[in-house]
């Protein structure tokens, strides 16, 4: 099935080509970063993770959310997913890949990165959250390649996936759980020491994965013969809405929490992230940019007319997935670490190497995605003539 | 040269097969933990605990000592100076009370406390959450309840940053080597991308000496072996009420300060 990826028209080559270039940039920056080390990035002794450790955590919870489109279709047999499970695997697999490397590119010694495996640590969070995303990487390209190819040939999938995918379900909110438990289990950082933070990360994860399925559902059917289907993208705008109201009311639920208990340690981060401390303010529009956003996007997705509309949909989508990447990919690491354990404000801001390495990362997830997702498509094609 | 034909070829094939396994096994025997194993024994000459901690008797310790026992620590530990405060390394410093203590200054303190720096190091805790969150076991907790830095073994992912809830540990950013004044042969450098912390001074302990900074302290550093019930510290803390730092956390902090 691979050579289908191997042939296509002058975009799906322009796309490969642009994505390879920002890989490039990338990697070069990151060879200069593995030369002199992780100073290049705006990271400090206060504020010791930044952007890579964001867009980790961001990327599980878009990886997580393909459980949203698997369980429907193979546990309330919901017929009308069977075409699009597909988008959700592969999304999935290029979500986790690029998990993996931020972790990568985030460490001081990438080299011993296999001492996680040589030194087995159950204690450790980060141990668990290696075993299951690599499984669940696994999972997806084993169950999405194989169901696939049984399309392909007009055959039933094979029974040994079948185990495969029920594994699957429970498998992917496991690994955005594990995540925020990254995070949760931490003494002294009052911001994430909240039993909320597993489902919030659920919950923006279940809005921000299906919106970019969405984005992506009606990008398919723009350019290619494919088409995900109306009753699809609409059957997954409301899970999108619902997930997005959670969203908002879990956060206001911490809110509650924080500022009726006034905890200090607890209300500073808060402070920090959206009041800004002693002059020190560098996330407050963006806070507040993601929290209306939030906001408005839940309420104006509720509205049948404007879901049903794929344009107003599509424009819902955008700011679901900005507004649930601000949440996490700025604000939720830097306002655990401001202000940091004496009580004092260092800022964090990433530098323009660390920005474009990212940016490589997200093309390398790109480029992997443009390729899985033309197989499917090329497929799928192939079996409607 | 002889020939070998099939049936002699597998007779000594059998043979040597036999023969490696069974080296082979006295191999897995030898190598087994067990009694053949080596065992760390500390020199006679070393100073020995069941828990190391440390009293820092507040009254008696002004910046002068204080600038003396930083000093000496980040020399005999090769504790760069990286001169940006976003990226330096320090083992132990200073910091003012309500940045030691955060939430716990009050409107109405003893005037002899305002503005007095503490001096902060890693507190060895007895329930330390960053040998918890430890994915290779780098970072670890001796039986004399020193945590311990392997900086051969860690990755540097700064998980054990993220959790320690007294900002006790350093990264390096970049190649610390540059940054080091004058280069103290008996403790090793480190490279980049690993994190480092005080270590109660544990290779001096091992050669019967006290940490550095309570040899230069004049008194005001107390340390000794915490359930030694003659010992310095608990004299010390007898004698007198002492603060931790952030007890309500569960972490069990053995660095004691007298006020």
């Amino acid at each position: 099935m691979f050579e289908k990826a191997l042939v296509g028209d002058r975009r799906y080559w322009g796309l490969i080509i642009a994505l390879l270039a920002m890989i490039g940039v990338g990697f070069i920056l990151y060879l200069w970063q593995l030369k002199v080390g992780l100073k290049i990035t705006g990271m400090s002794r206060d504020v010791s993770w930044g952007f890579y450790i964001a867009q980790f955590t961001y990327l599980v919870g878009i990886a997580a959310s393909a459980v949203m489109v698997v369980l429907p279709y193979y546990l309330h047999d919901y017929k009308a997913f069977g075409r699009i499970t597909i988008l959700g695997e592969f999304l999935a697999v290029a979500a986790v890949t690029m998990c993996g490397l931020f972790i990568l590119v985030d460490l001081g010694k990438p080299v011993r990165v296999f001492n996680i495996v040589l030194h087995p640590t159950l204690n450790s969070v980060m141990f668990w959250d290696m075993i299951v995303l690599n499984v669940y990487l696994l999972l997806n390209i084993v169950i999405g390649w194989t169901v696939l190819e049984a399309e392909r040939n007009a055959a039933p999938p094979p029974n040994w996936v079948r185990p495969l995918i029920y594994v699957s379900i429970p498998w992917a909110p496991s690994i955005h759980i594990v995540t925020a438990f990254l995070y949760s289990g931490i003494p002294g950082r009052g911001f994430w020491l909240t039993a909320i933070m597993a489902p919030r990360f659920l919950s923006s994860a279940f809005a921000s994965g299906p919106a970019l399925l969405v984005l992506l559902a009606l990008i398919i059917r723009k350019f290619t013969r494919f088409d995900p289907g109306r009753e699809q993208i609409q059957t997954l705008a409301k899970i999108v809405t619902y997930c997005i109201i959670i969203n908002v009311l879990f956060f206001l639920f911490e809110v509650f929490t924080v500022f009726y208990s006034q905890i200090p340690e607890h209300m500073h981060h808060f402070e920090y992230l959206f009041f800004g401390i002693e002059g020190h303010g560098k996330l407050v529009p963006w806070m507040w940019v993601s929290f209306i956003g939030m906001v408005v996007a839940s309420v104006f997705l509720v509205i049948p007319r404007i879901r049903r509309d794929e344009t107003t949909l599509a424009i819902g989508c955008v700011v679901v997935i900005v507004t649930t990447w601000i949440d996490k990919g700025l604000g939720l690491i830097t306002g655990g670490f401001v202000p940091n354990p004496f009580d004092k404000i260092t800022e964090y801001w990433p530098t323009v190497p660390e920005a474009l390495i990212t940016l490589g990362v997200w093309a390398v997830g790109f480029l992997m995605l443009s390729i899985l997702y033309k197989v499917a498509v090329s497929i799928k094609e192939e079996i409607m003539t | 040269m002889t020939d070998i034909n099939r049936r002699e070829f597998l007779k000594i094939a059998g043979a040597s097969t036999v023969i490696g396994l069974l080296g082979g096994w006295k191999a897995v025997e030898l190598l087994a933990p067990g009694e053949l194993e080596a065992k760390y024994l500390p020199k006679p000459e070393a100073l020995t605990a069941k828990r190391w901690a440390m009293v820092v008797d507040v009254k008696r310790m002004d910046e002068a000592i204080a600038e003396k026992c930083i000093e000496v620590c980040h020399y005999i530990h090769n504790v760069p100076d990286i001169g940006d405060p976003k990226r330096e390394i320090k083992w132990i410093w200073l910091e003012r009370f309500e940045h030691a203590f955060p939430g716990q200054l009050q409107e109405h303190m003893a005037e002899r406390l305002n503005g007095k720096p503490f001096i902060v190091l890693c507190n060895h805790c007895d329930n330390p959450p960053c040998v918890r969150v430890c994915p290779t076991k780098a970072t670890w907790k001796r039986d004399d309840g020193i945590i311990m830095m392997d900086q051969h073994r860690c990755i540097g992912c700064r998980f054990c940053m993220a959790a320690c809830p007294f900002g006790s540990r350093s990264f390096n950013w970049g190649d610390p080597r540059p940054f080091i004044k004058k280069r103290y042969p008996e403790y090793p450098t480190r490279e980049k991308g690993v994190v480092e912390k005080c270590n109660f001074c544990a290779e001096r302990l091992a050669k019967g000496l006290l940490p550095g900074c309570v040899e230069v302290s004049d008194g005001a550093l107390v340390f000794g072996d915490l359930t030694a019930s003659d010992s310095e510290v608990r004299k010390a803390l007898r004698r007198h009420f002492a603060i931790k730092r952030k007890p309500y956390l569960g972490t069990n902090p053995q660095v004691y300060y007298i006020v």
